[in-house]
């Protein structure tokens, strides 16, 4: 009977021991993967991303085509996706958070977000393409990319305002309502500054999700390399940069149309756009970390 | 003593009442417009995609079980769409989840120091890397492993197995996430009585902590399910994109819902039959996204009544 017992000590000590190495075998695996990817697509575009010329010649350059409308549409689109978004998500978690009462008609906007949020992105942008490129008669222009955007950012946003807003210590909600601030009052000027840095956080990560995004965008936004000048004063003019009625597309779309009308010199561009979109991406995720902890330190300091 | 309006007025103050509404109205406008966007996406879809069975005459059981999708002889059989997301989706999920529940006991088990700190924000990275450059990625690194390993079977590479593993790789953050939050929500107490029993880790984890997480573990599955069975752009780079035919194996290039909607939006005429037939294919997608988000509220129902 002992004998059996340390037989089966053994065998457990044994099985534990060779799960433990399974399990951090797994995680190796994971990791490598994870430098794997990074590395190849640096190493597959970074020589065509530095390339003198690269980043700044029009795609419609003959000699030396360049990503510089690309680029630019990519932060531009993602100016106004921004400028839509965060506002509305702002004040739907908000109001999520602070005002919602318990009954059926919060229910139903929980539901309706999370919906958004588990809609697959093409779905989103072919409702875009009827919705805001057809009915609101847009056309495929900026604005129509930028809502479609909208669409697909703001259940991300709400979700990590939600959070900013609930991790806000209750003694800080409390004090103020209990000197007679009222709730709108308690929000602008208590929560939302303490919640901030995580806010802004939030925000940077979204943006670079959003800066990713091209499903959503080929049929609002177009696929067509948008032909910009930057000396044009008019802003009714579908070459002038700023005008959100023109079409544009996205370093994100632009990597999709060159593998759909693959060639040897497409090949090359579309890991270059793809190293500077992994750049902007990682950039994107450093900075928020940075803006939220100084954000964070300026606050405490005060 | 209360304030007069004119008091209010000198000091260019709100009063407070109205200014609560005020509160109220903005934040509730913002809801008030995701909602109506919402139900107006789905009111459009809808009414889009049953045009083709109530208008243009195309049966709902021969779209759904029609074996060739060829828009341009008229002929709408949606099923190898279908058999193909279903396929990429179980097989990725297949794939993924093993590594994904691995990581997650690492990280809550094993190494929670290392898993929190470096581990979990590095995996987390990948959610960023777009869906065109994984979808490069595949064309480039997954089609030429299938060429190598498949040989002339594997054809150009590209096919459901293909695209099951880049998707695989797409969900991992999502899976490992949710089931790194599933597996620590685990009450400590339940840990100790089983030490206390005298088990060692692994029977812990596999007796205890796996089977009281196994609800939150689930939700995390559907979820990573839901992003596979909705991605586009980099599973249409790496299947084929052939939706005429039915596909005959893992190797065969394919299509899925999502990407014969992408090849197809662009060259349809608005208000013929083809371009109803595709958003009679975004209906399905809609149906199941929202297929998927009633059974995360059952399971979240039951796994809730069950931890108390």
């Amino acid at each position: 009977m002992t004998r059996d017992l340390d037989a089966h000590a053994a065998k457990i000590g044994k099985q534990d021991k060779i799960a433990t190495g399974i399990l951090t075998l797994i995680v190796g695996l994971v990791l490598a993967l994870l430098a794997a990817i990074v590395v190849y697509i640096l190493f597959q575009g970074l020589g065509k991303m530095l390339t003198p010329g690269f980043l700044t010649n029009s795609p419609l350059d003959d000699e030396n085509p360049g990503i510089s409308f690309e680029l630019f549409d990519s932060f531009y689109m993602l100016l106004w996706t921004l400028l839509f978004s965060v506002p509305i998500s702002l004040g739907a978690a908000i109001f999520l958070v602070e005002y919602a009462p318990e009954n059926w008609v919060t229910a139903a906007a929980k539901t309706a977000i999370e919906t958004l949020s588990s809609l697959p992105s093409i779905v989103v942008g072919m409702f875009g393409s009827l919705f805001f490129v057809v009915v609101c008669n847009f056309h495929v222009s900026i604005l129509s990319g930028a809502l479609a955007l909208t669409m697909f950012n703001i259940p991300i946003l709400v979700r990590t305002i939600q959070q900013a807003l609930e991790d806000v210590p209750r003694s800080q909600r409390d004090a103020s309502l209990a000197m007679g601030l009222t709730r709108w009052e308690t929000t602008t000027k208590i929560l939302l500054p303490a919640a901030m840095p995580a806010i802004v956080t939030g925000v940077v990560i979204s943006a670079g999700r959003v800066f990713g995004e091209a499903a959503a965008l080929i049929f609002t936004s177009g696929s067509a390399p948008a032909r910009l000048n930057f000396a044009s004063t008019n802003f009714g003019s579908p070459t002038n940069p700023w005008n959100i009625f023109r079409p544009a597309e996205t370093m994100a779309v632009h990597i999709w149309k060159l593998r759909m009308e693959p060639s040897q010199g497409n090949d090359v561009i579309a890991w270059g756009c793809a190293a500077m979109l992994m750049i902007c991406i990682l950039l994107f995720n450093v900075l928020a970390r940075v803006l939220g902890k100084a954000l964070a330190k300026k606050m405490t300091a005060e | 003593m209360a304030k007069t309006k004119e008091e209010y007025k000198d000091k260019k103050m709100m009063p407070k009442g109205q200014l609560e509404s005020v509160g109220l109205g903005l934040t509730g406008a913002c809801v008030a417009v995701v909602a109506i966007v919402v139900v107006a996406l789905i009111f459009m879809v809808a009414q889009q995609g049953l045009t083709t069975f109530f208008a243009d005459g195309i049966g709902f059981g021969s779209f759904i079980t029609g074996q060739n999708w060829i828009p341009s002889d008229g002929r709408f059989g949606a099923l190898p769409l279908i058999v193909g997301s279903f396929s990429v989706t179980l097989l990725s999920t297949l794939f993924t989840l093993p590594i994904a529940l691995g990581s997650a006991i690492f990280v809550v088990e094993i190494q929670p120091g290392f898993g929190r700190k470096i581990f979990q924000p590095l995996v987390e990275l990948l959610v960023g890397i777009p869906s065109v450059v994984y979808g490069l990625i595949g064309l480039t690194v997954v089609n030429a492993a299938m060429r190598s390993i498949f040989g002339a079977a594997a054809g150009t590479g590209a096919g459901i197995l293909s695209g099951a593993i880049v998707l695989a790789v797409m969900i991992l953050p999502t899976v490992t996430t949710l089931s790194i939050d599933a597996l620590a929500a685990v009450p400590n107490a339940y840990r100790e009585g089983s030490y206390a029993l005298g088990c060692t880790r692994w029977q812990t984890v596999w007796h205890v902590v796996l089977k009281s997480a196994m609800p939150s573990l689930m939700t995390a599955v559907i979820m990573g399910m839901t992003r596979a069975f909705g991605e586009t752009l980099a599973v249409q780079m790496v299947i084929g994109g052939v939706e005429k035919s039915m596909p005959a194996g893992l190797l065969d290039p394919a299509a899925t819902l999502t990407t014969a909607l992408t090849s197809g939006l662009s060259n349809a005429t608005t208000g013929s039959v083809e371009y109803h037939a595709l958003w009679s294919l975004g209906l399905i997608l809609l149906a199941m996204s929202l297929f998927f988000i009633l059974i995360i509220h059952l399971i979240g129902s039951k796994g809730a009544a069950k931890h108390d």
